[in-house]
């Protein structure tokens, strides 16, 4: 690794040379210049791409039959179901979110053990909305110079008009996001209409409300404070870095030792770096990233287009500051190269931990039975003598039914010779019973298995039932199975 | 105090001019946004014990209180059972049967009466013990219809202040010298015979006919209307050996029971009857 570069200690240079120290610090305003290059480029189209997803998948249409909603993804918080296309999920199958959240996180470190923190740099909503909130204020306020200079002078009519644009601005986009945060967990067509006629309950209210004030805060006033001081990614992401991970490097061992340069002059006995401060001023967290690699470092890249830049103008080799790995780094300041790796132990296991947690939710999802039966076996009494001397044990069948249809099952019963089947409310006396369960619902039945006292091997037998689906094709069946309990002999 | 700030000179940060044993402490402030969250919080605290019930003996501006919350959360749900037990107490009780709503209802209301009220002796699931009759299975001392039950919880069993609780008396065969001993043996071993355990011996028959058969019927089928217990079947309210039913003969049996319409009101002695029809054995 690098050792210590000289310019750490000028971080905190300008701070105060009297007699009293700060017990608190003041926040250091960031005033982000514009830049152009590639990174911004691609940030630019991962911010719209995202955006669109955002605002838009709520509206998009699902038919999954009537009396079923027809949005495409749903978290009907009422009704206790998620939607998400083909999938249906109950709030016993709370599982599949956290196989979800399982892969997002493996994902994210293999991510992160290969290209460095691309997460905080172009995905992380805090970014995005950051980016969007930043683009705004250049509109109105105009750029680094220009906004410094505003928040310097006085508070004339065009500081008041451009921070109360800026700030109206901010708040219609907070609104926005909350509204659309919403639609995920209302029908979107019917929340826009009542909100239209000022019809939405308190509920969809408060929750607007908290995501407006929320997106307005993080993205427009806290900014980076939420990377640095809120955030716990920055401070255990390292732990997937490795010297083959791609990091925003400086190159100081082609920069050093800086300085100011006039046309003209050798670039002889010093390095490359003119300490234009460009890539200081572009940074959206306000770090000097010659100070080499740092938490508060997000990993977007917009200093190496402001870099490049500047050594296009001077014609000197581009990538002063790039993307780059440790070991290509070393490799590089000896005069040789290294290979970008991307086998490596690391990658290796997580890609195959990644395979793992997808193939077992793929397997999940696709096996993802529409029938779930619990059989609850009466403890209280064990078993009830009937008058005729024979015995009888009582059974609660719930009978889940996720399919979108009225079904029909019959249970049987196995393994005790003589036993008749009697349902609470229903048939009795019977071998067989019929089960009716209507769509998307949980059905409870009483079921009592009556026995003579010469079929049972002693104190429990052990029986089978089974549920047979009423259908034509594709029918399910479930064996469960259980004691029946009696007397001892 | 220090009159100018010193730096660390390995990591350019300031120090805070303390010094222990030669060690000093690197000054690193908090954000003052950070500083300021919690005077906020603390502020908001303040906030919170002006409207809120915090000091014992005022229950603040709000006049908000946890026991008044669940009063009046209690009293919401009093009103929204209102409805059910209005149509539960219109309803006749054959009528809850066919209501599937109504009968849910019903069902549930009738539980936790019968865990407040009849557990202590039925046991909480019903199956009651010696003495206390099983309400699981099918045999019924009084009827097991849905009417007879509710009979049966609203006026009780031998329960002397309720004028029309079901009461019978089995003569004490053995205490008052209407059988010997020899007698009591044999029509024991009769009785035990109804439902096929062991051959009956001497004239145990004849003696059930004249003393037993008016109550118990010929063979022992029983008789709900008088309150006599069938004899020919599996099930003993105090025991099925001999030993146990020579005492019954000897000293009679006559279990209480209270009369519950004088202590729950008519709709939960309803709910009552649909939970205990539904056990298992209901006729």
């Amino acid at each position: 690794m690098n050792a210590i570069p000289p310019s750490l200690g000028d971080k905190t240079a300008k701070a105060v040379s009297v007699d009293h120290q700060p017990l608190y610090a003041d926040r250091v305003r960031i005033y982000p210049q514009k830049v152009e290059g590639p990174f911004r480029r691609f940030k630019w189209a991962v911010l719209v791409l995202l955006l669109a997803i955002y605002y838009l998948a709520p509206w998009l249409r699902w038919d999954r039959g009537p009396g079923a909603p027809d949005q495409a993804l749903l978290i009907d918080m009422p009704a206790r179901r998620a939607y998400f296309f083909f999938v249906e999920i109950w709030p016993q199958e709370v599982y599949y979110l956290t196989g979800l959240l399982v892969l997002g996180a493996v994902g994210l470190f293999l991510v992160t053990s290969l290209f460095g923190r691309v997460w905080c740099a172009y995905s992380c909503p805090q970014t995005v909305w950051t980016d969007l909130f930043m683009w705004v204020e250049r509109m109105v306020e105009g750029d680094r110079n220009a906004r410094m200079r505003l928040d310097k002078g006085p508070w004339t009519a065009e500081r008041i008009i451009k921070k109360v644009a800026k700030h109206a601005t901010w708040v219609l986009i907070s609104a926005l996001t909350g509204g659309a945060w919403v639609m995920y967990f209302t029908d979107a067509p019917t929340l826009v209409v009542d909100l239209l006629n000022f019809q939405v309950t308190g509920a969809v209210l408060f929750f607007i409300l908290m995501f407006t004030a929320t997106t307005y805060l993080l993205a427009g006033i806290a900014r980076e404070q939420v990377c640095i001081y809120m955030c716990p990614w920055p401070r255990f992401q390292a732990a997937m870095f490795d010297e083959d991970t791609l990091t925003v490097t400086y190159e100081d061992w082609r920069g050093e030792a800086r300085g100011k340069h006039k046309a003209g002059d050798s670039w002889e006995g010093r390095g490359h770096c003119v300490d234009c401060l460009q890539c200081v001023n572009v940074c959206p967290t306000g770090i000097d990233i010659r100070d080499g690699s740092q938490l508060e470092c997000i990993g977007c890249g917009l200093c190496i287009d402001a870099c490049n830049r500047i050594m296009e103008r001077l014609d000197l080799p581009k990538g002063l500051i790039r993307l780059d790995t440790v070991s290509n780094q070393v490799a590089r300041a000896q005069g040789g190269a290294a290979p970008f790796r991307l086998l490596r132990p690391r990658t290796l296991i997580y890609t195959g931990l990644l395979a793992l947690v997808a193939a077992v939710m793929m397997y999940g999802l696709a096996t993802r039975s529409t029938l779930e039966v619990n059989l609850l076996r009466d403890r209280n009494a064990l078993f009830v003598m009937l008058s005729d001397g024979t015995i009888r044990n009582g059974y609660t069948f719930k009978i889940i039914n996720r399919a979108r249809a009225d079904r029909e099952f019959i249970l049987t019963v196995s393994g005790i010779e003589g036993a008749t089947l009697a349902v609470l409310g229903g048939s009795s006396g019977s071998r067989a019973a019929v089960f009716s369960t209507r769509p998307d619902q949980v059905e409870t039945y009483r079921v009592f298995i009556t026995a003579p006292r010469q079929s049972l091997d002693g104190e429990s037998t052990d029986i089978s039932f089974v549920l047979e689906e009423d259908a034509m094709e594709n029918g399910e069946n479930v064996i469960q199975d259980t004691v029946f309990l009696g007397p001892k002999r | 105090m220090a009159t100018k700030v010193e730096k660390d000179s390995v990591t350019g940060t300031e120090t805070t001019g303390h010094e222990w044993d030669g060690i000093k402490e690197l000054n690193t402030p908090l954000p003052r946004w950070w500083i300021i969250t919690l005077w906020v919080c603390v502020a908001w605290s303040g906030v919170y014990i002006i409207f809120y019930s915090a000091i014992p003996g005022w229950d603040g501006l709000w006049e908000y209180t946890a026991r008044k919350d669940v009063t009046r959360q209690m009293e919401a749900v009093k009103a929204d059972r209102a409805k059910w037990l209005d149509r539960l107490a219109d309803a006749s009780i054959e009528e809850i049967g066919k209501d599937s709503d109504l009968l849910n209802f019903a069902m549930a209301g009738g539980g936790a009466a019968f865990a407040d009220n009849c557990a202590p002796c039925h046991g909480s699931g019903g199956a009651g013990g010696p003495g206390y009759p099983n309400l699981l299975d099918d045999d019924w001392i009084w009827g097991g219809t849905l009417d007879n039950i509710q009979v049966t919880v609203t006026h009780g069993v031998r329960w002397a202040q309720d004028d029309d609780t079901r009461i019978t008396e089995m003569p004490r065969f053995g205490v008052d010298e209407l059988l010997d001993k020899d007698q009591i043996n044999d029509v024991a071993d009769y009785v035990l015979s109804l439902f096929g355990g062991g051959a009956a011996a001497g004239n145990g028959a004849e003696i059930f006919a004249e003393n037993c058969a008016a109550c118990h019927g010929e063979s022992g089928e029983g008789n709900a209307e008088l309150g006599a217990p069938r004899l020919s079947d599996a099930i003993w309210l105090y025991g099925g050996d001999k030993a146990t039913i020579v005492e019954t003969i000897t000293n009679s049996r006559g279990g209480v029971m209270p009369a519950w319409g004088t202590r729950l009101d008519e709709v939960t002695v309803k709910q009552l009857a649909i939970y205990v029809h539904s056990l298992g054995g209901g006729q």
